[in-house]
């Protein structure tokens, strides 16, 4: 076992939180019904957190060297990144903090866009209102965020296929012929299967076996 | 075929059956039977003198039954391995006094009665399922006749009879009266389509096997009179429609509706009834032979495969992939793929394709000879442990063994463990915690939420997968729903512990929203099934504690229902704002005393 993640351990995890704090505008996908400024604004107020800032466009080449150039000034230990959902830019994030020698698992996202400036567009203060709060949990779940490694594991590279008709046939042949070991287990006394039993197919017209 | 045979690569192991499966993905532990085949596979010629002794005679299943083989055979010409096999069952003459005639026919000695069925292990980092299919069988089908009259049979039969290695030589010929037929008609959709008998869905096939089916008689016996009884004429695929084009302009006659009833005429010629749905009259064909297009069922061994690996299937009885669109060769358990009819009825194209893609994924997963496991697993922390053993219960991936005899902490297999939380959940003793998604993460998140002005929020847990998504997708669709809802994101719902919804009401939540994938639709194989579990337990201790049961909500949310997630918002906005203040403080006031 190993880990495969590089944690270069310049910033230490398990000192006190640093938190760092990025209320993204997305250009005016949030920044149009959200307050961003006010949101930073508050977040600067919460425990351990040491920058809070609104900002363009987080996940653009300039918004991520400047985070990075923040964790690297002010020893920032967890980052929380308040923009869309992180089921589009939390692989994003995690890299950007890997660059930078910090875990990709102290990283934590409020999701403003999907889940708050685009449902409540007509809402403003609503908006802005659960857009702080959704930033105070992000920030209060950051504090106990913990580094997290990957482990390794040897792996035998042999498949085994259930089945030789056409399909587990074609499986095998493929896998075999890349160089992987393949373990073909069929019921029947021959391989084949229901396509053996088939006279002609289409859309070719030729036969099958 | 041959190439399968003689490749170095490939350990082909014939007559054999898996019988359990141990470890995770990159080393499975299988165990395969496999059953005596009583002649030596390497030494065996086929040259057949064997089977020219053998007395018994049995039905040939390659041919469906349409011929006859001995008890000692070969499958069929073009078997591989190509060595004659013995059905035991069959065979006379496991005592040599009784026959043992194949024995003194065997110039090398290949027959050996006292070859047994043989068990062992083979360890492989990857699985692929490409079990295939059934064909429907049309007997519960009676008002065709497959059982009662001869002239009737199915399209598996058909393809025997027009094959040159079929019993007939390819002729197609009258099973009554060996001649060659003048008129034919194929019913289509035989066990398919149909909510009364055999299955709902579309088998795919039949409606290009009988376009096929009918190009084939028509190229060796033009004259021949066809009429082909449908509902519609699926020729979706590439080149089909083609097909389906040449044959209508060869004079097949593609009439729309299904027959009502079949009659058997005295000269064994087939009287077909059926309404025409063109012109909505009663019409009678008479036939001399009748073709079932059978559909595609599941085979027989797919469930006790689910039960073994811990599968899905569909409500068809098809094993489910892990993602209809971006994952279709994928198990939902890592390090198992599907290739044909498994998954679904399909063509050989379709197969094929299948199949070489299941193999792309199963490369994926093994070209760097290691495997990365996931870090958001549970851990279990030791000295809590009592050992009670129901987390090896609630896994869904078997990933947590427990010895409750000898009380040794339970110990989770990182490998196996896919990371939905369960086990933390349902620990009574909270000694499991969930890497990433804590006790204390949520808990502290769920404080930060209720801190200030608590009775205008409502609280939900969405997982990752589908209802978190399904927000996500509200929200790509510009859906506005009120702004009283605050989501916590876990990877299952079944991660929600019941601490945490007590936690929201005791902090002041009016309604708690738990929210996850639908029944059978669960991420994490059926982890969903124990948050239904787990909300009807809480919502029972709040009625005896004399709270609203229904301010605690469970909606099942898919990642696709954008819709039904605002719809569901607007829904608990409703129910927050029928909860009062008075209540709210009642309930903390309840749950306080509660404690102590």
């Amino acid at each position: 076992m190993k880990n495969n993640i590089l944690t270069t351990t310049s910033i230490d995890a398990k000192q006190q939180a640093r938190i760092g704090v990025y209320i993204c505008h997305c250009g005016l996908n949030i920044a149009q019904t959200v307050d961003c400024p006010q949101v930073a604004e508050k977040a600067s107020g919460l425990d351990n957190v040491v920058v809070s800032k609104d900002i363009t466009y987080a996940c653009s080449e300039p918004g991520q060297q400047e985070i990075k150039d923040d964790i690297l000034e002010h020893g920032l230990n967890r980052i929380v990144v308040a923009s869309c959902s992180p089921r589009l830019h939390e692989p994003t994030f995690r890299q950007m903090l890997q660059s930078v020698g910090l875990n990709p698992y102290l990283l934590e996202m409020a999701n403003l866009r999907e889940q708050c400036s685009w449902v409540h567009m007509h809402e403003p203060a609503a908006a802005t209102q659960k857009a702080i709060d959704l930033v105070k949990m992000a920030v209060s779940r950051a504090q106990l965020l913990g580094p997290l490694y990957e482990e390794t594991l040897p792996l035998t590279k042999r498949t085994l296929i259930i089945g030789a008709g056409v399909a587990g046939i074609q499986a095998a042949l493929d896998l075999a012929d890349n160089g992987y070991d393949v373990v073909l287990v069929e019921k029947q006394p021959s391989i084949g299967g229901m396509m053996a039993q088939l006279d002609k197919t289409f859309p070719t017209m030729d036969c099958s076996i | 075929m041959t190439d399968v045979g003689r490749h170095p690569r490939i350990t082909l192991h014939t007559l054999s059956e898996v019988v359990g499966i141990k470890g995770y993905v990159g080393n499975f532990d299988v165990r395969i039977v496999k059953k005596a085949r009583y002649v030596d596979e390497k030494e065996c010629t086929a040259c057949g003198e064997c089977a020219k002794v053998c007395p018994v005679v049995r039905p040939d299943e390659f041919n469906v039954g349409l011929s006859s083989r001995k008890a000692i055979y070969s499958p069929f010409p073009q078997a591989v391995p190509s060595a004659y096999v013995i059905n035991i069952k069959e065979c006379l003459g496991h005592n040599p006094s009784v026959c043992s005639k194949c024995i003194e026919a065997c110039d090398k000695g290949c027959i050996n009665f006292d070859m047994s069925d043989e068990e062992f292990v083979e360890r492989v980092g990857s699985i692929i399922v490409a079990t295939g299919l059934e064909a429907y069988d049309p007997t519960e089908l009676d008002e065709y006749g497959y059982t009662r009259f001869e002239n009737v049979v199915t399209s598996l039969e058909f393809e025997r009879l027009v094959n040159a290695g079929g019993p007939s030589k390819g002729e197609l010929i009258r099973l009554t009266d060996r001649k060659h037929p003048k008129s034919i008609g194929f019913i289509q959709c035989v066990g398919s389509r149909s909510a009364r008998k055999g299955s709902e869905y579309c088998s795919n096939i039949c409606c290009m096997n009988t376009v096929k089916s009918t190009l084939l008689i028509k190229e060796h016996y033009p004259e021949t009179d066809i009429k082909v009884f449908y509902i519609d004429i699926r020729a979706f695929g590439k080149g089909f429609e083609e097909l389906y084009k040449r044959s209508r302009r060869l004079g097949v006659h593609y009439l729309r509706g299904l027959p009502g009833k079949i009659e058997e005429l005295p000269d064994k010629s087939l009287r077909v009834a059926v309404e025409n749905a063109s012109t909505g009259k009663l019409e009678f064909h008479d036939l001399d032979m009748l073709v079932l297009a059978v559909g595609i069922k599941p085979a027989k061994s797919t469930q006790r495969l689910q039960e073994m690996l811990g599968l899905q299937l569909t409500s068809d009885g098809f094993f489910l992939e892990a993602h209809p669109k971006l994952q279709p060769v994928d198990a939902a358990t890592r390090g198992i793929f599907y290739a044909g009819c498994a998954e679904s009825p399909k063509d050989i194209k379709d197969s094929v394709t299948q199949a070489s893609a299941a193999s792309a994924r199963a490369i994926r997963l093994m070209h760097k000879g290691e495997i990365s496991s996931e870090p958001i697993t549970s851990e279990v922390i030791a000295d809590q442990c009592k050992s009670c053993g129901k987390c090896v219960d609630v896994c869904p991936y078997n990933a947590i063994s427990v010895d409750t005899k000898k009380k040794t902490p339970a110990v989770i297999n990182t490998a196996a463990c896919a990371g939905c939380g369960n086990c933390a959940a349902e620990c009574p003793f909270g000694a499991i915690t969930m890497n990433h998604f804590t006790d204390d993460q949520i808990i502290n998140q769920i404080d930060a939420m209720l801190s200030e002005k608590p009775s205008e929020k409502v609280l939900a847990f969405a997982c990752n997968w589908c209802s978190y998504a399904g927000a996500d997708y509200a929200g790509v669709s510009r859906l506005q729903y009120p702004a009283s809802v605050r989501l916590i994101r876990t990877m299952c719902s079944a991660r929600v512990d019941e601490s945490f919804i007590w936690h929201g009401f005791m902090k002041g939540a009016p309604v708690v929203l738990v929210s996850g994938c639908h029944i059978g639709d669960c991420h994490y194989i059926n982890a969903n099934h124990w948050t239904e579990k787990r909300v009807n337990k809480v919502r029972k201790k709040m009625e005896k504690l004399g709270l609203r049961p229904e301010r605690l909500q469970l909606e099942w949310i898919s990642a696709a229902e954008g819709i039904r997630f605002a719809e569901v918002m607007r829904r608990m906005e409703k129910l927050r704002r029928e909860v009062s203040k008075e209540e709210i403080e009642k309930t903390i006031s309840i749950l306080q005393n509660r404690r102590k």
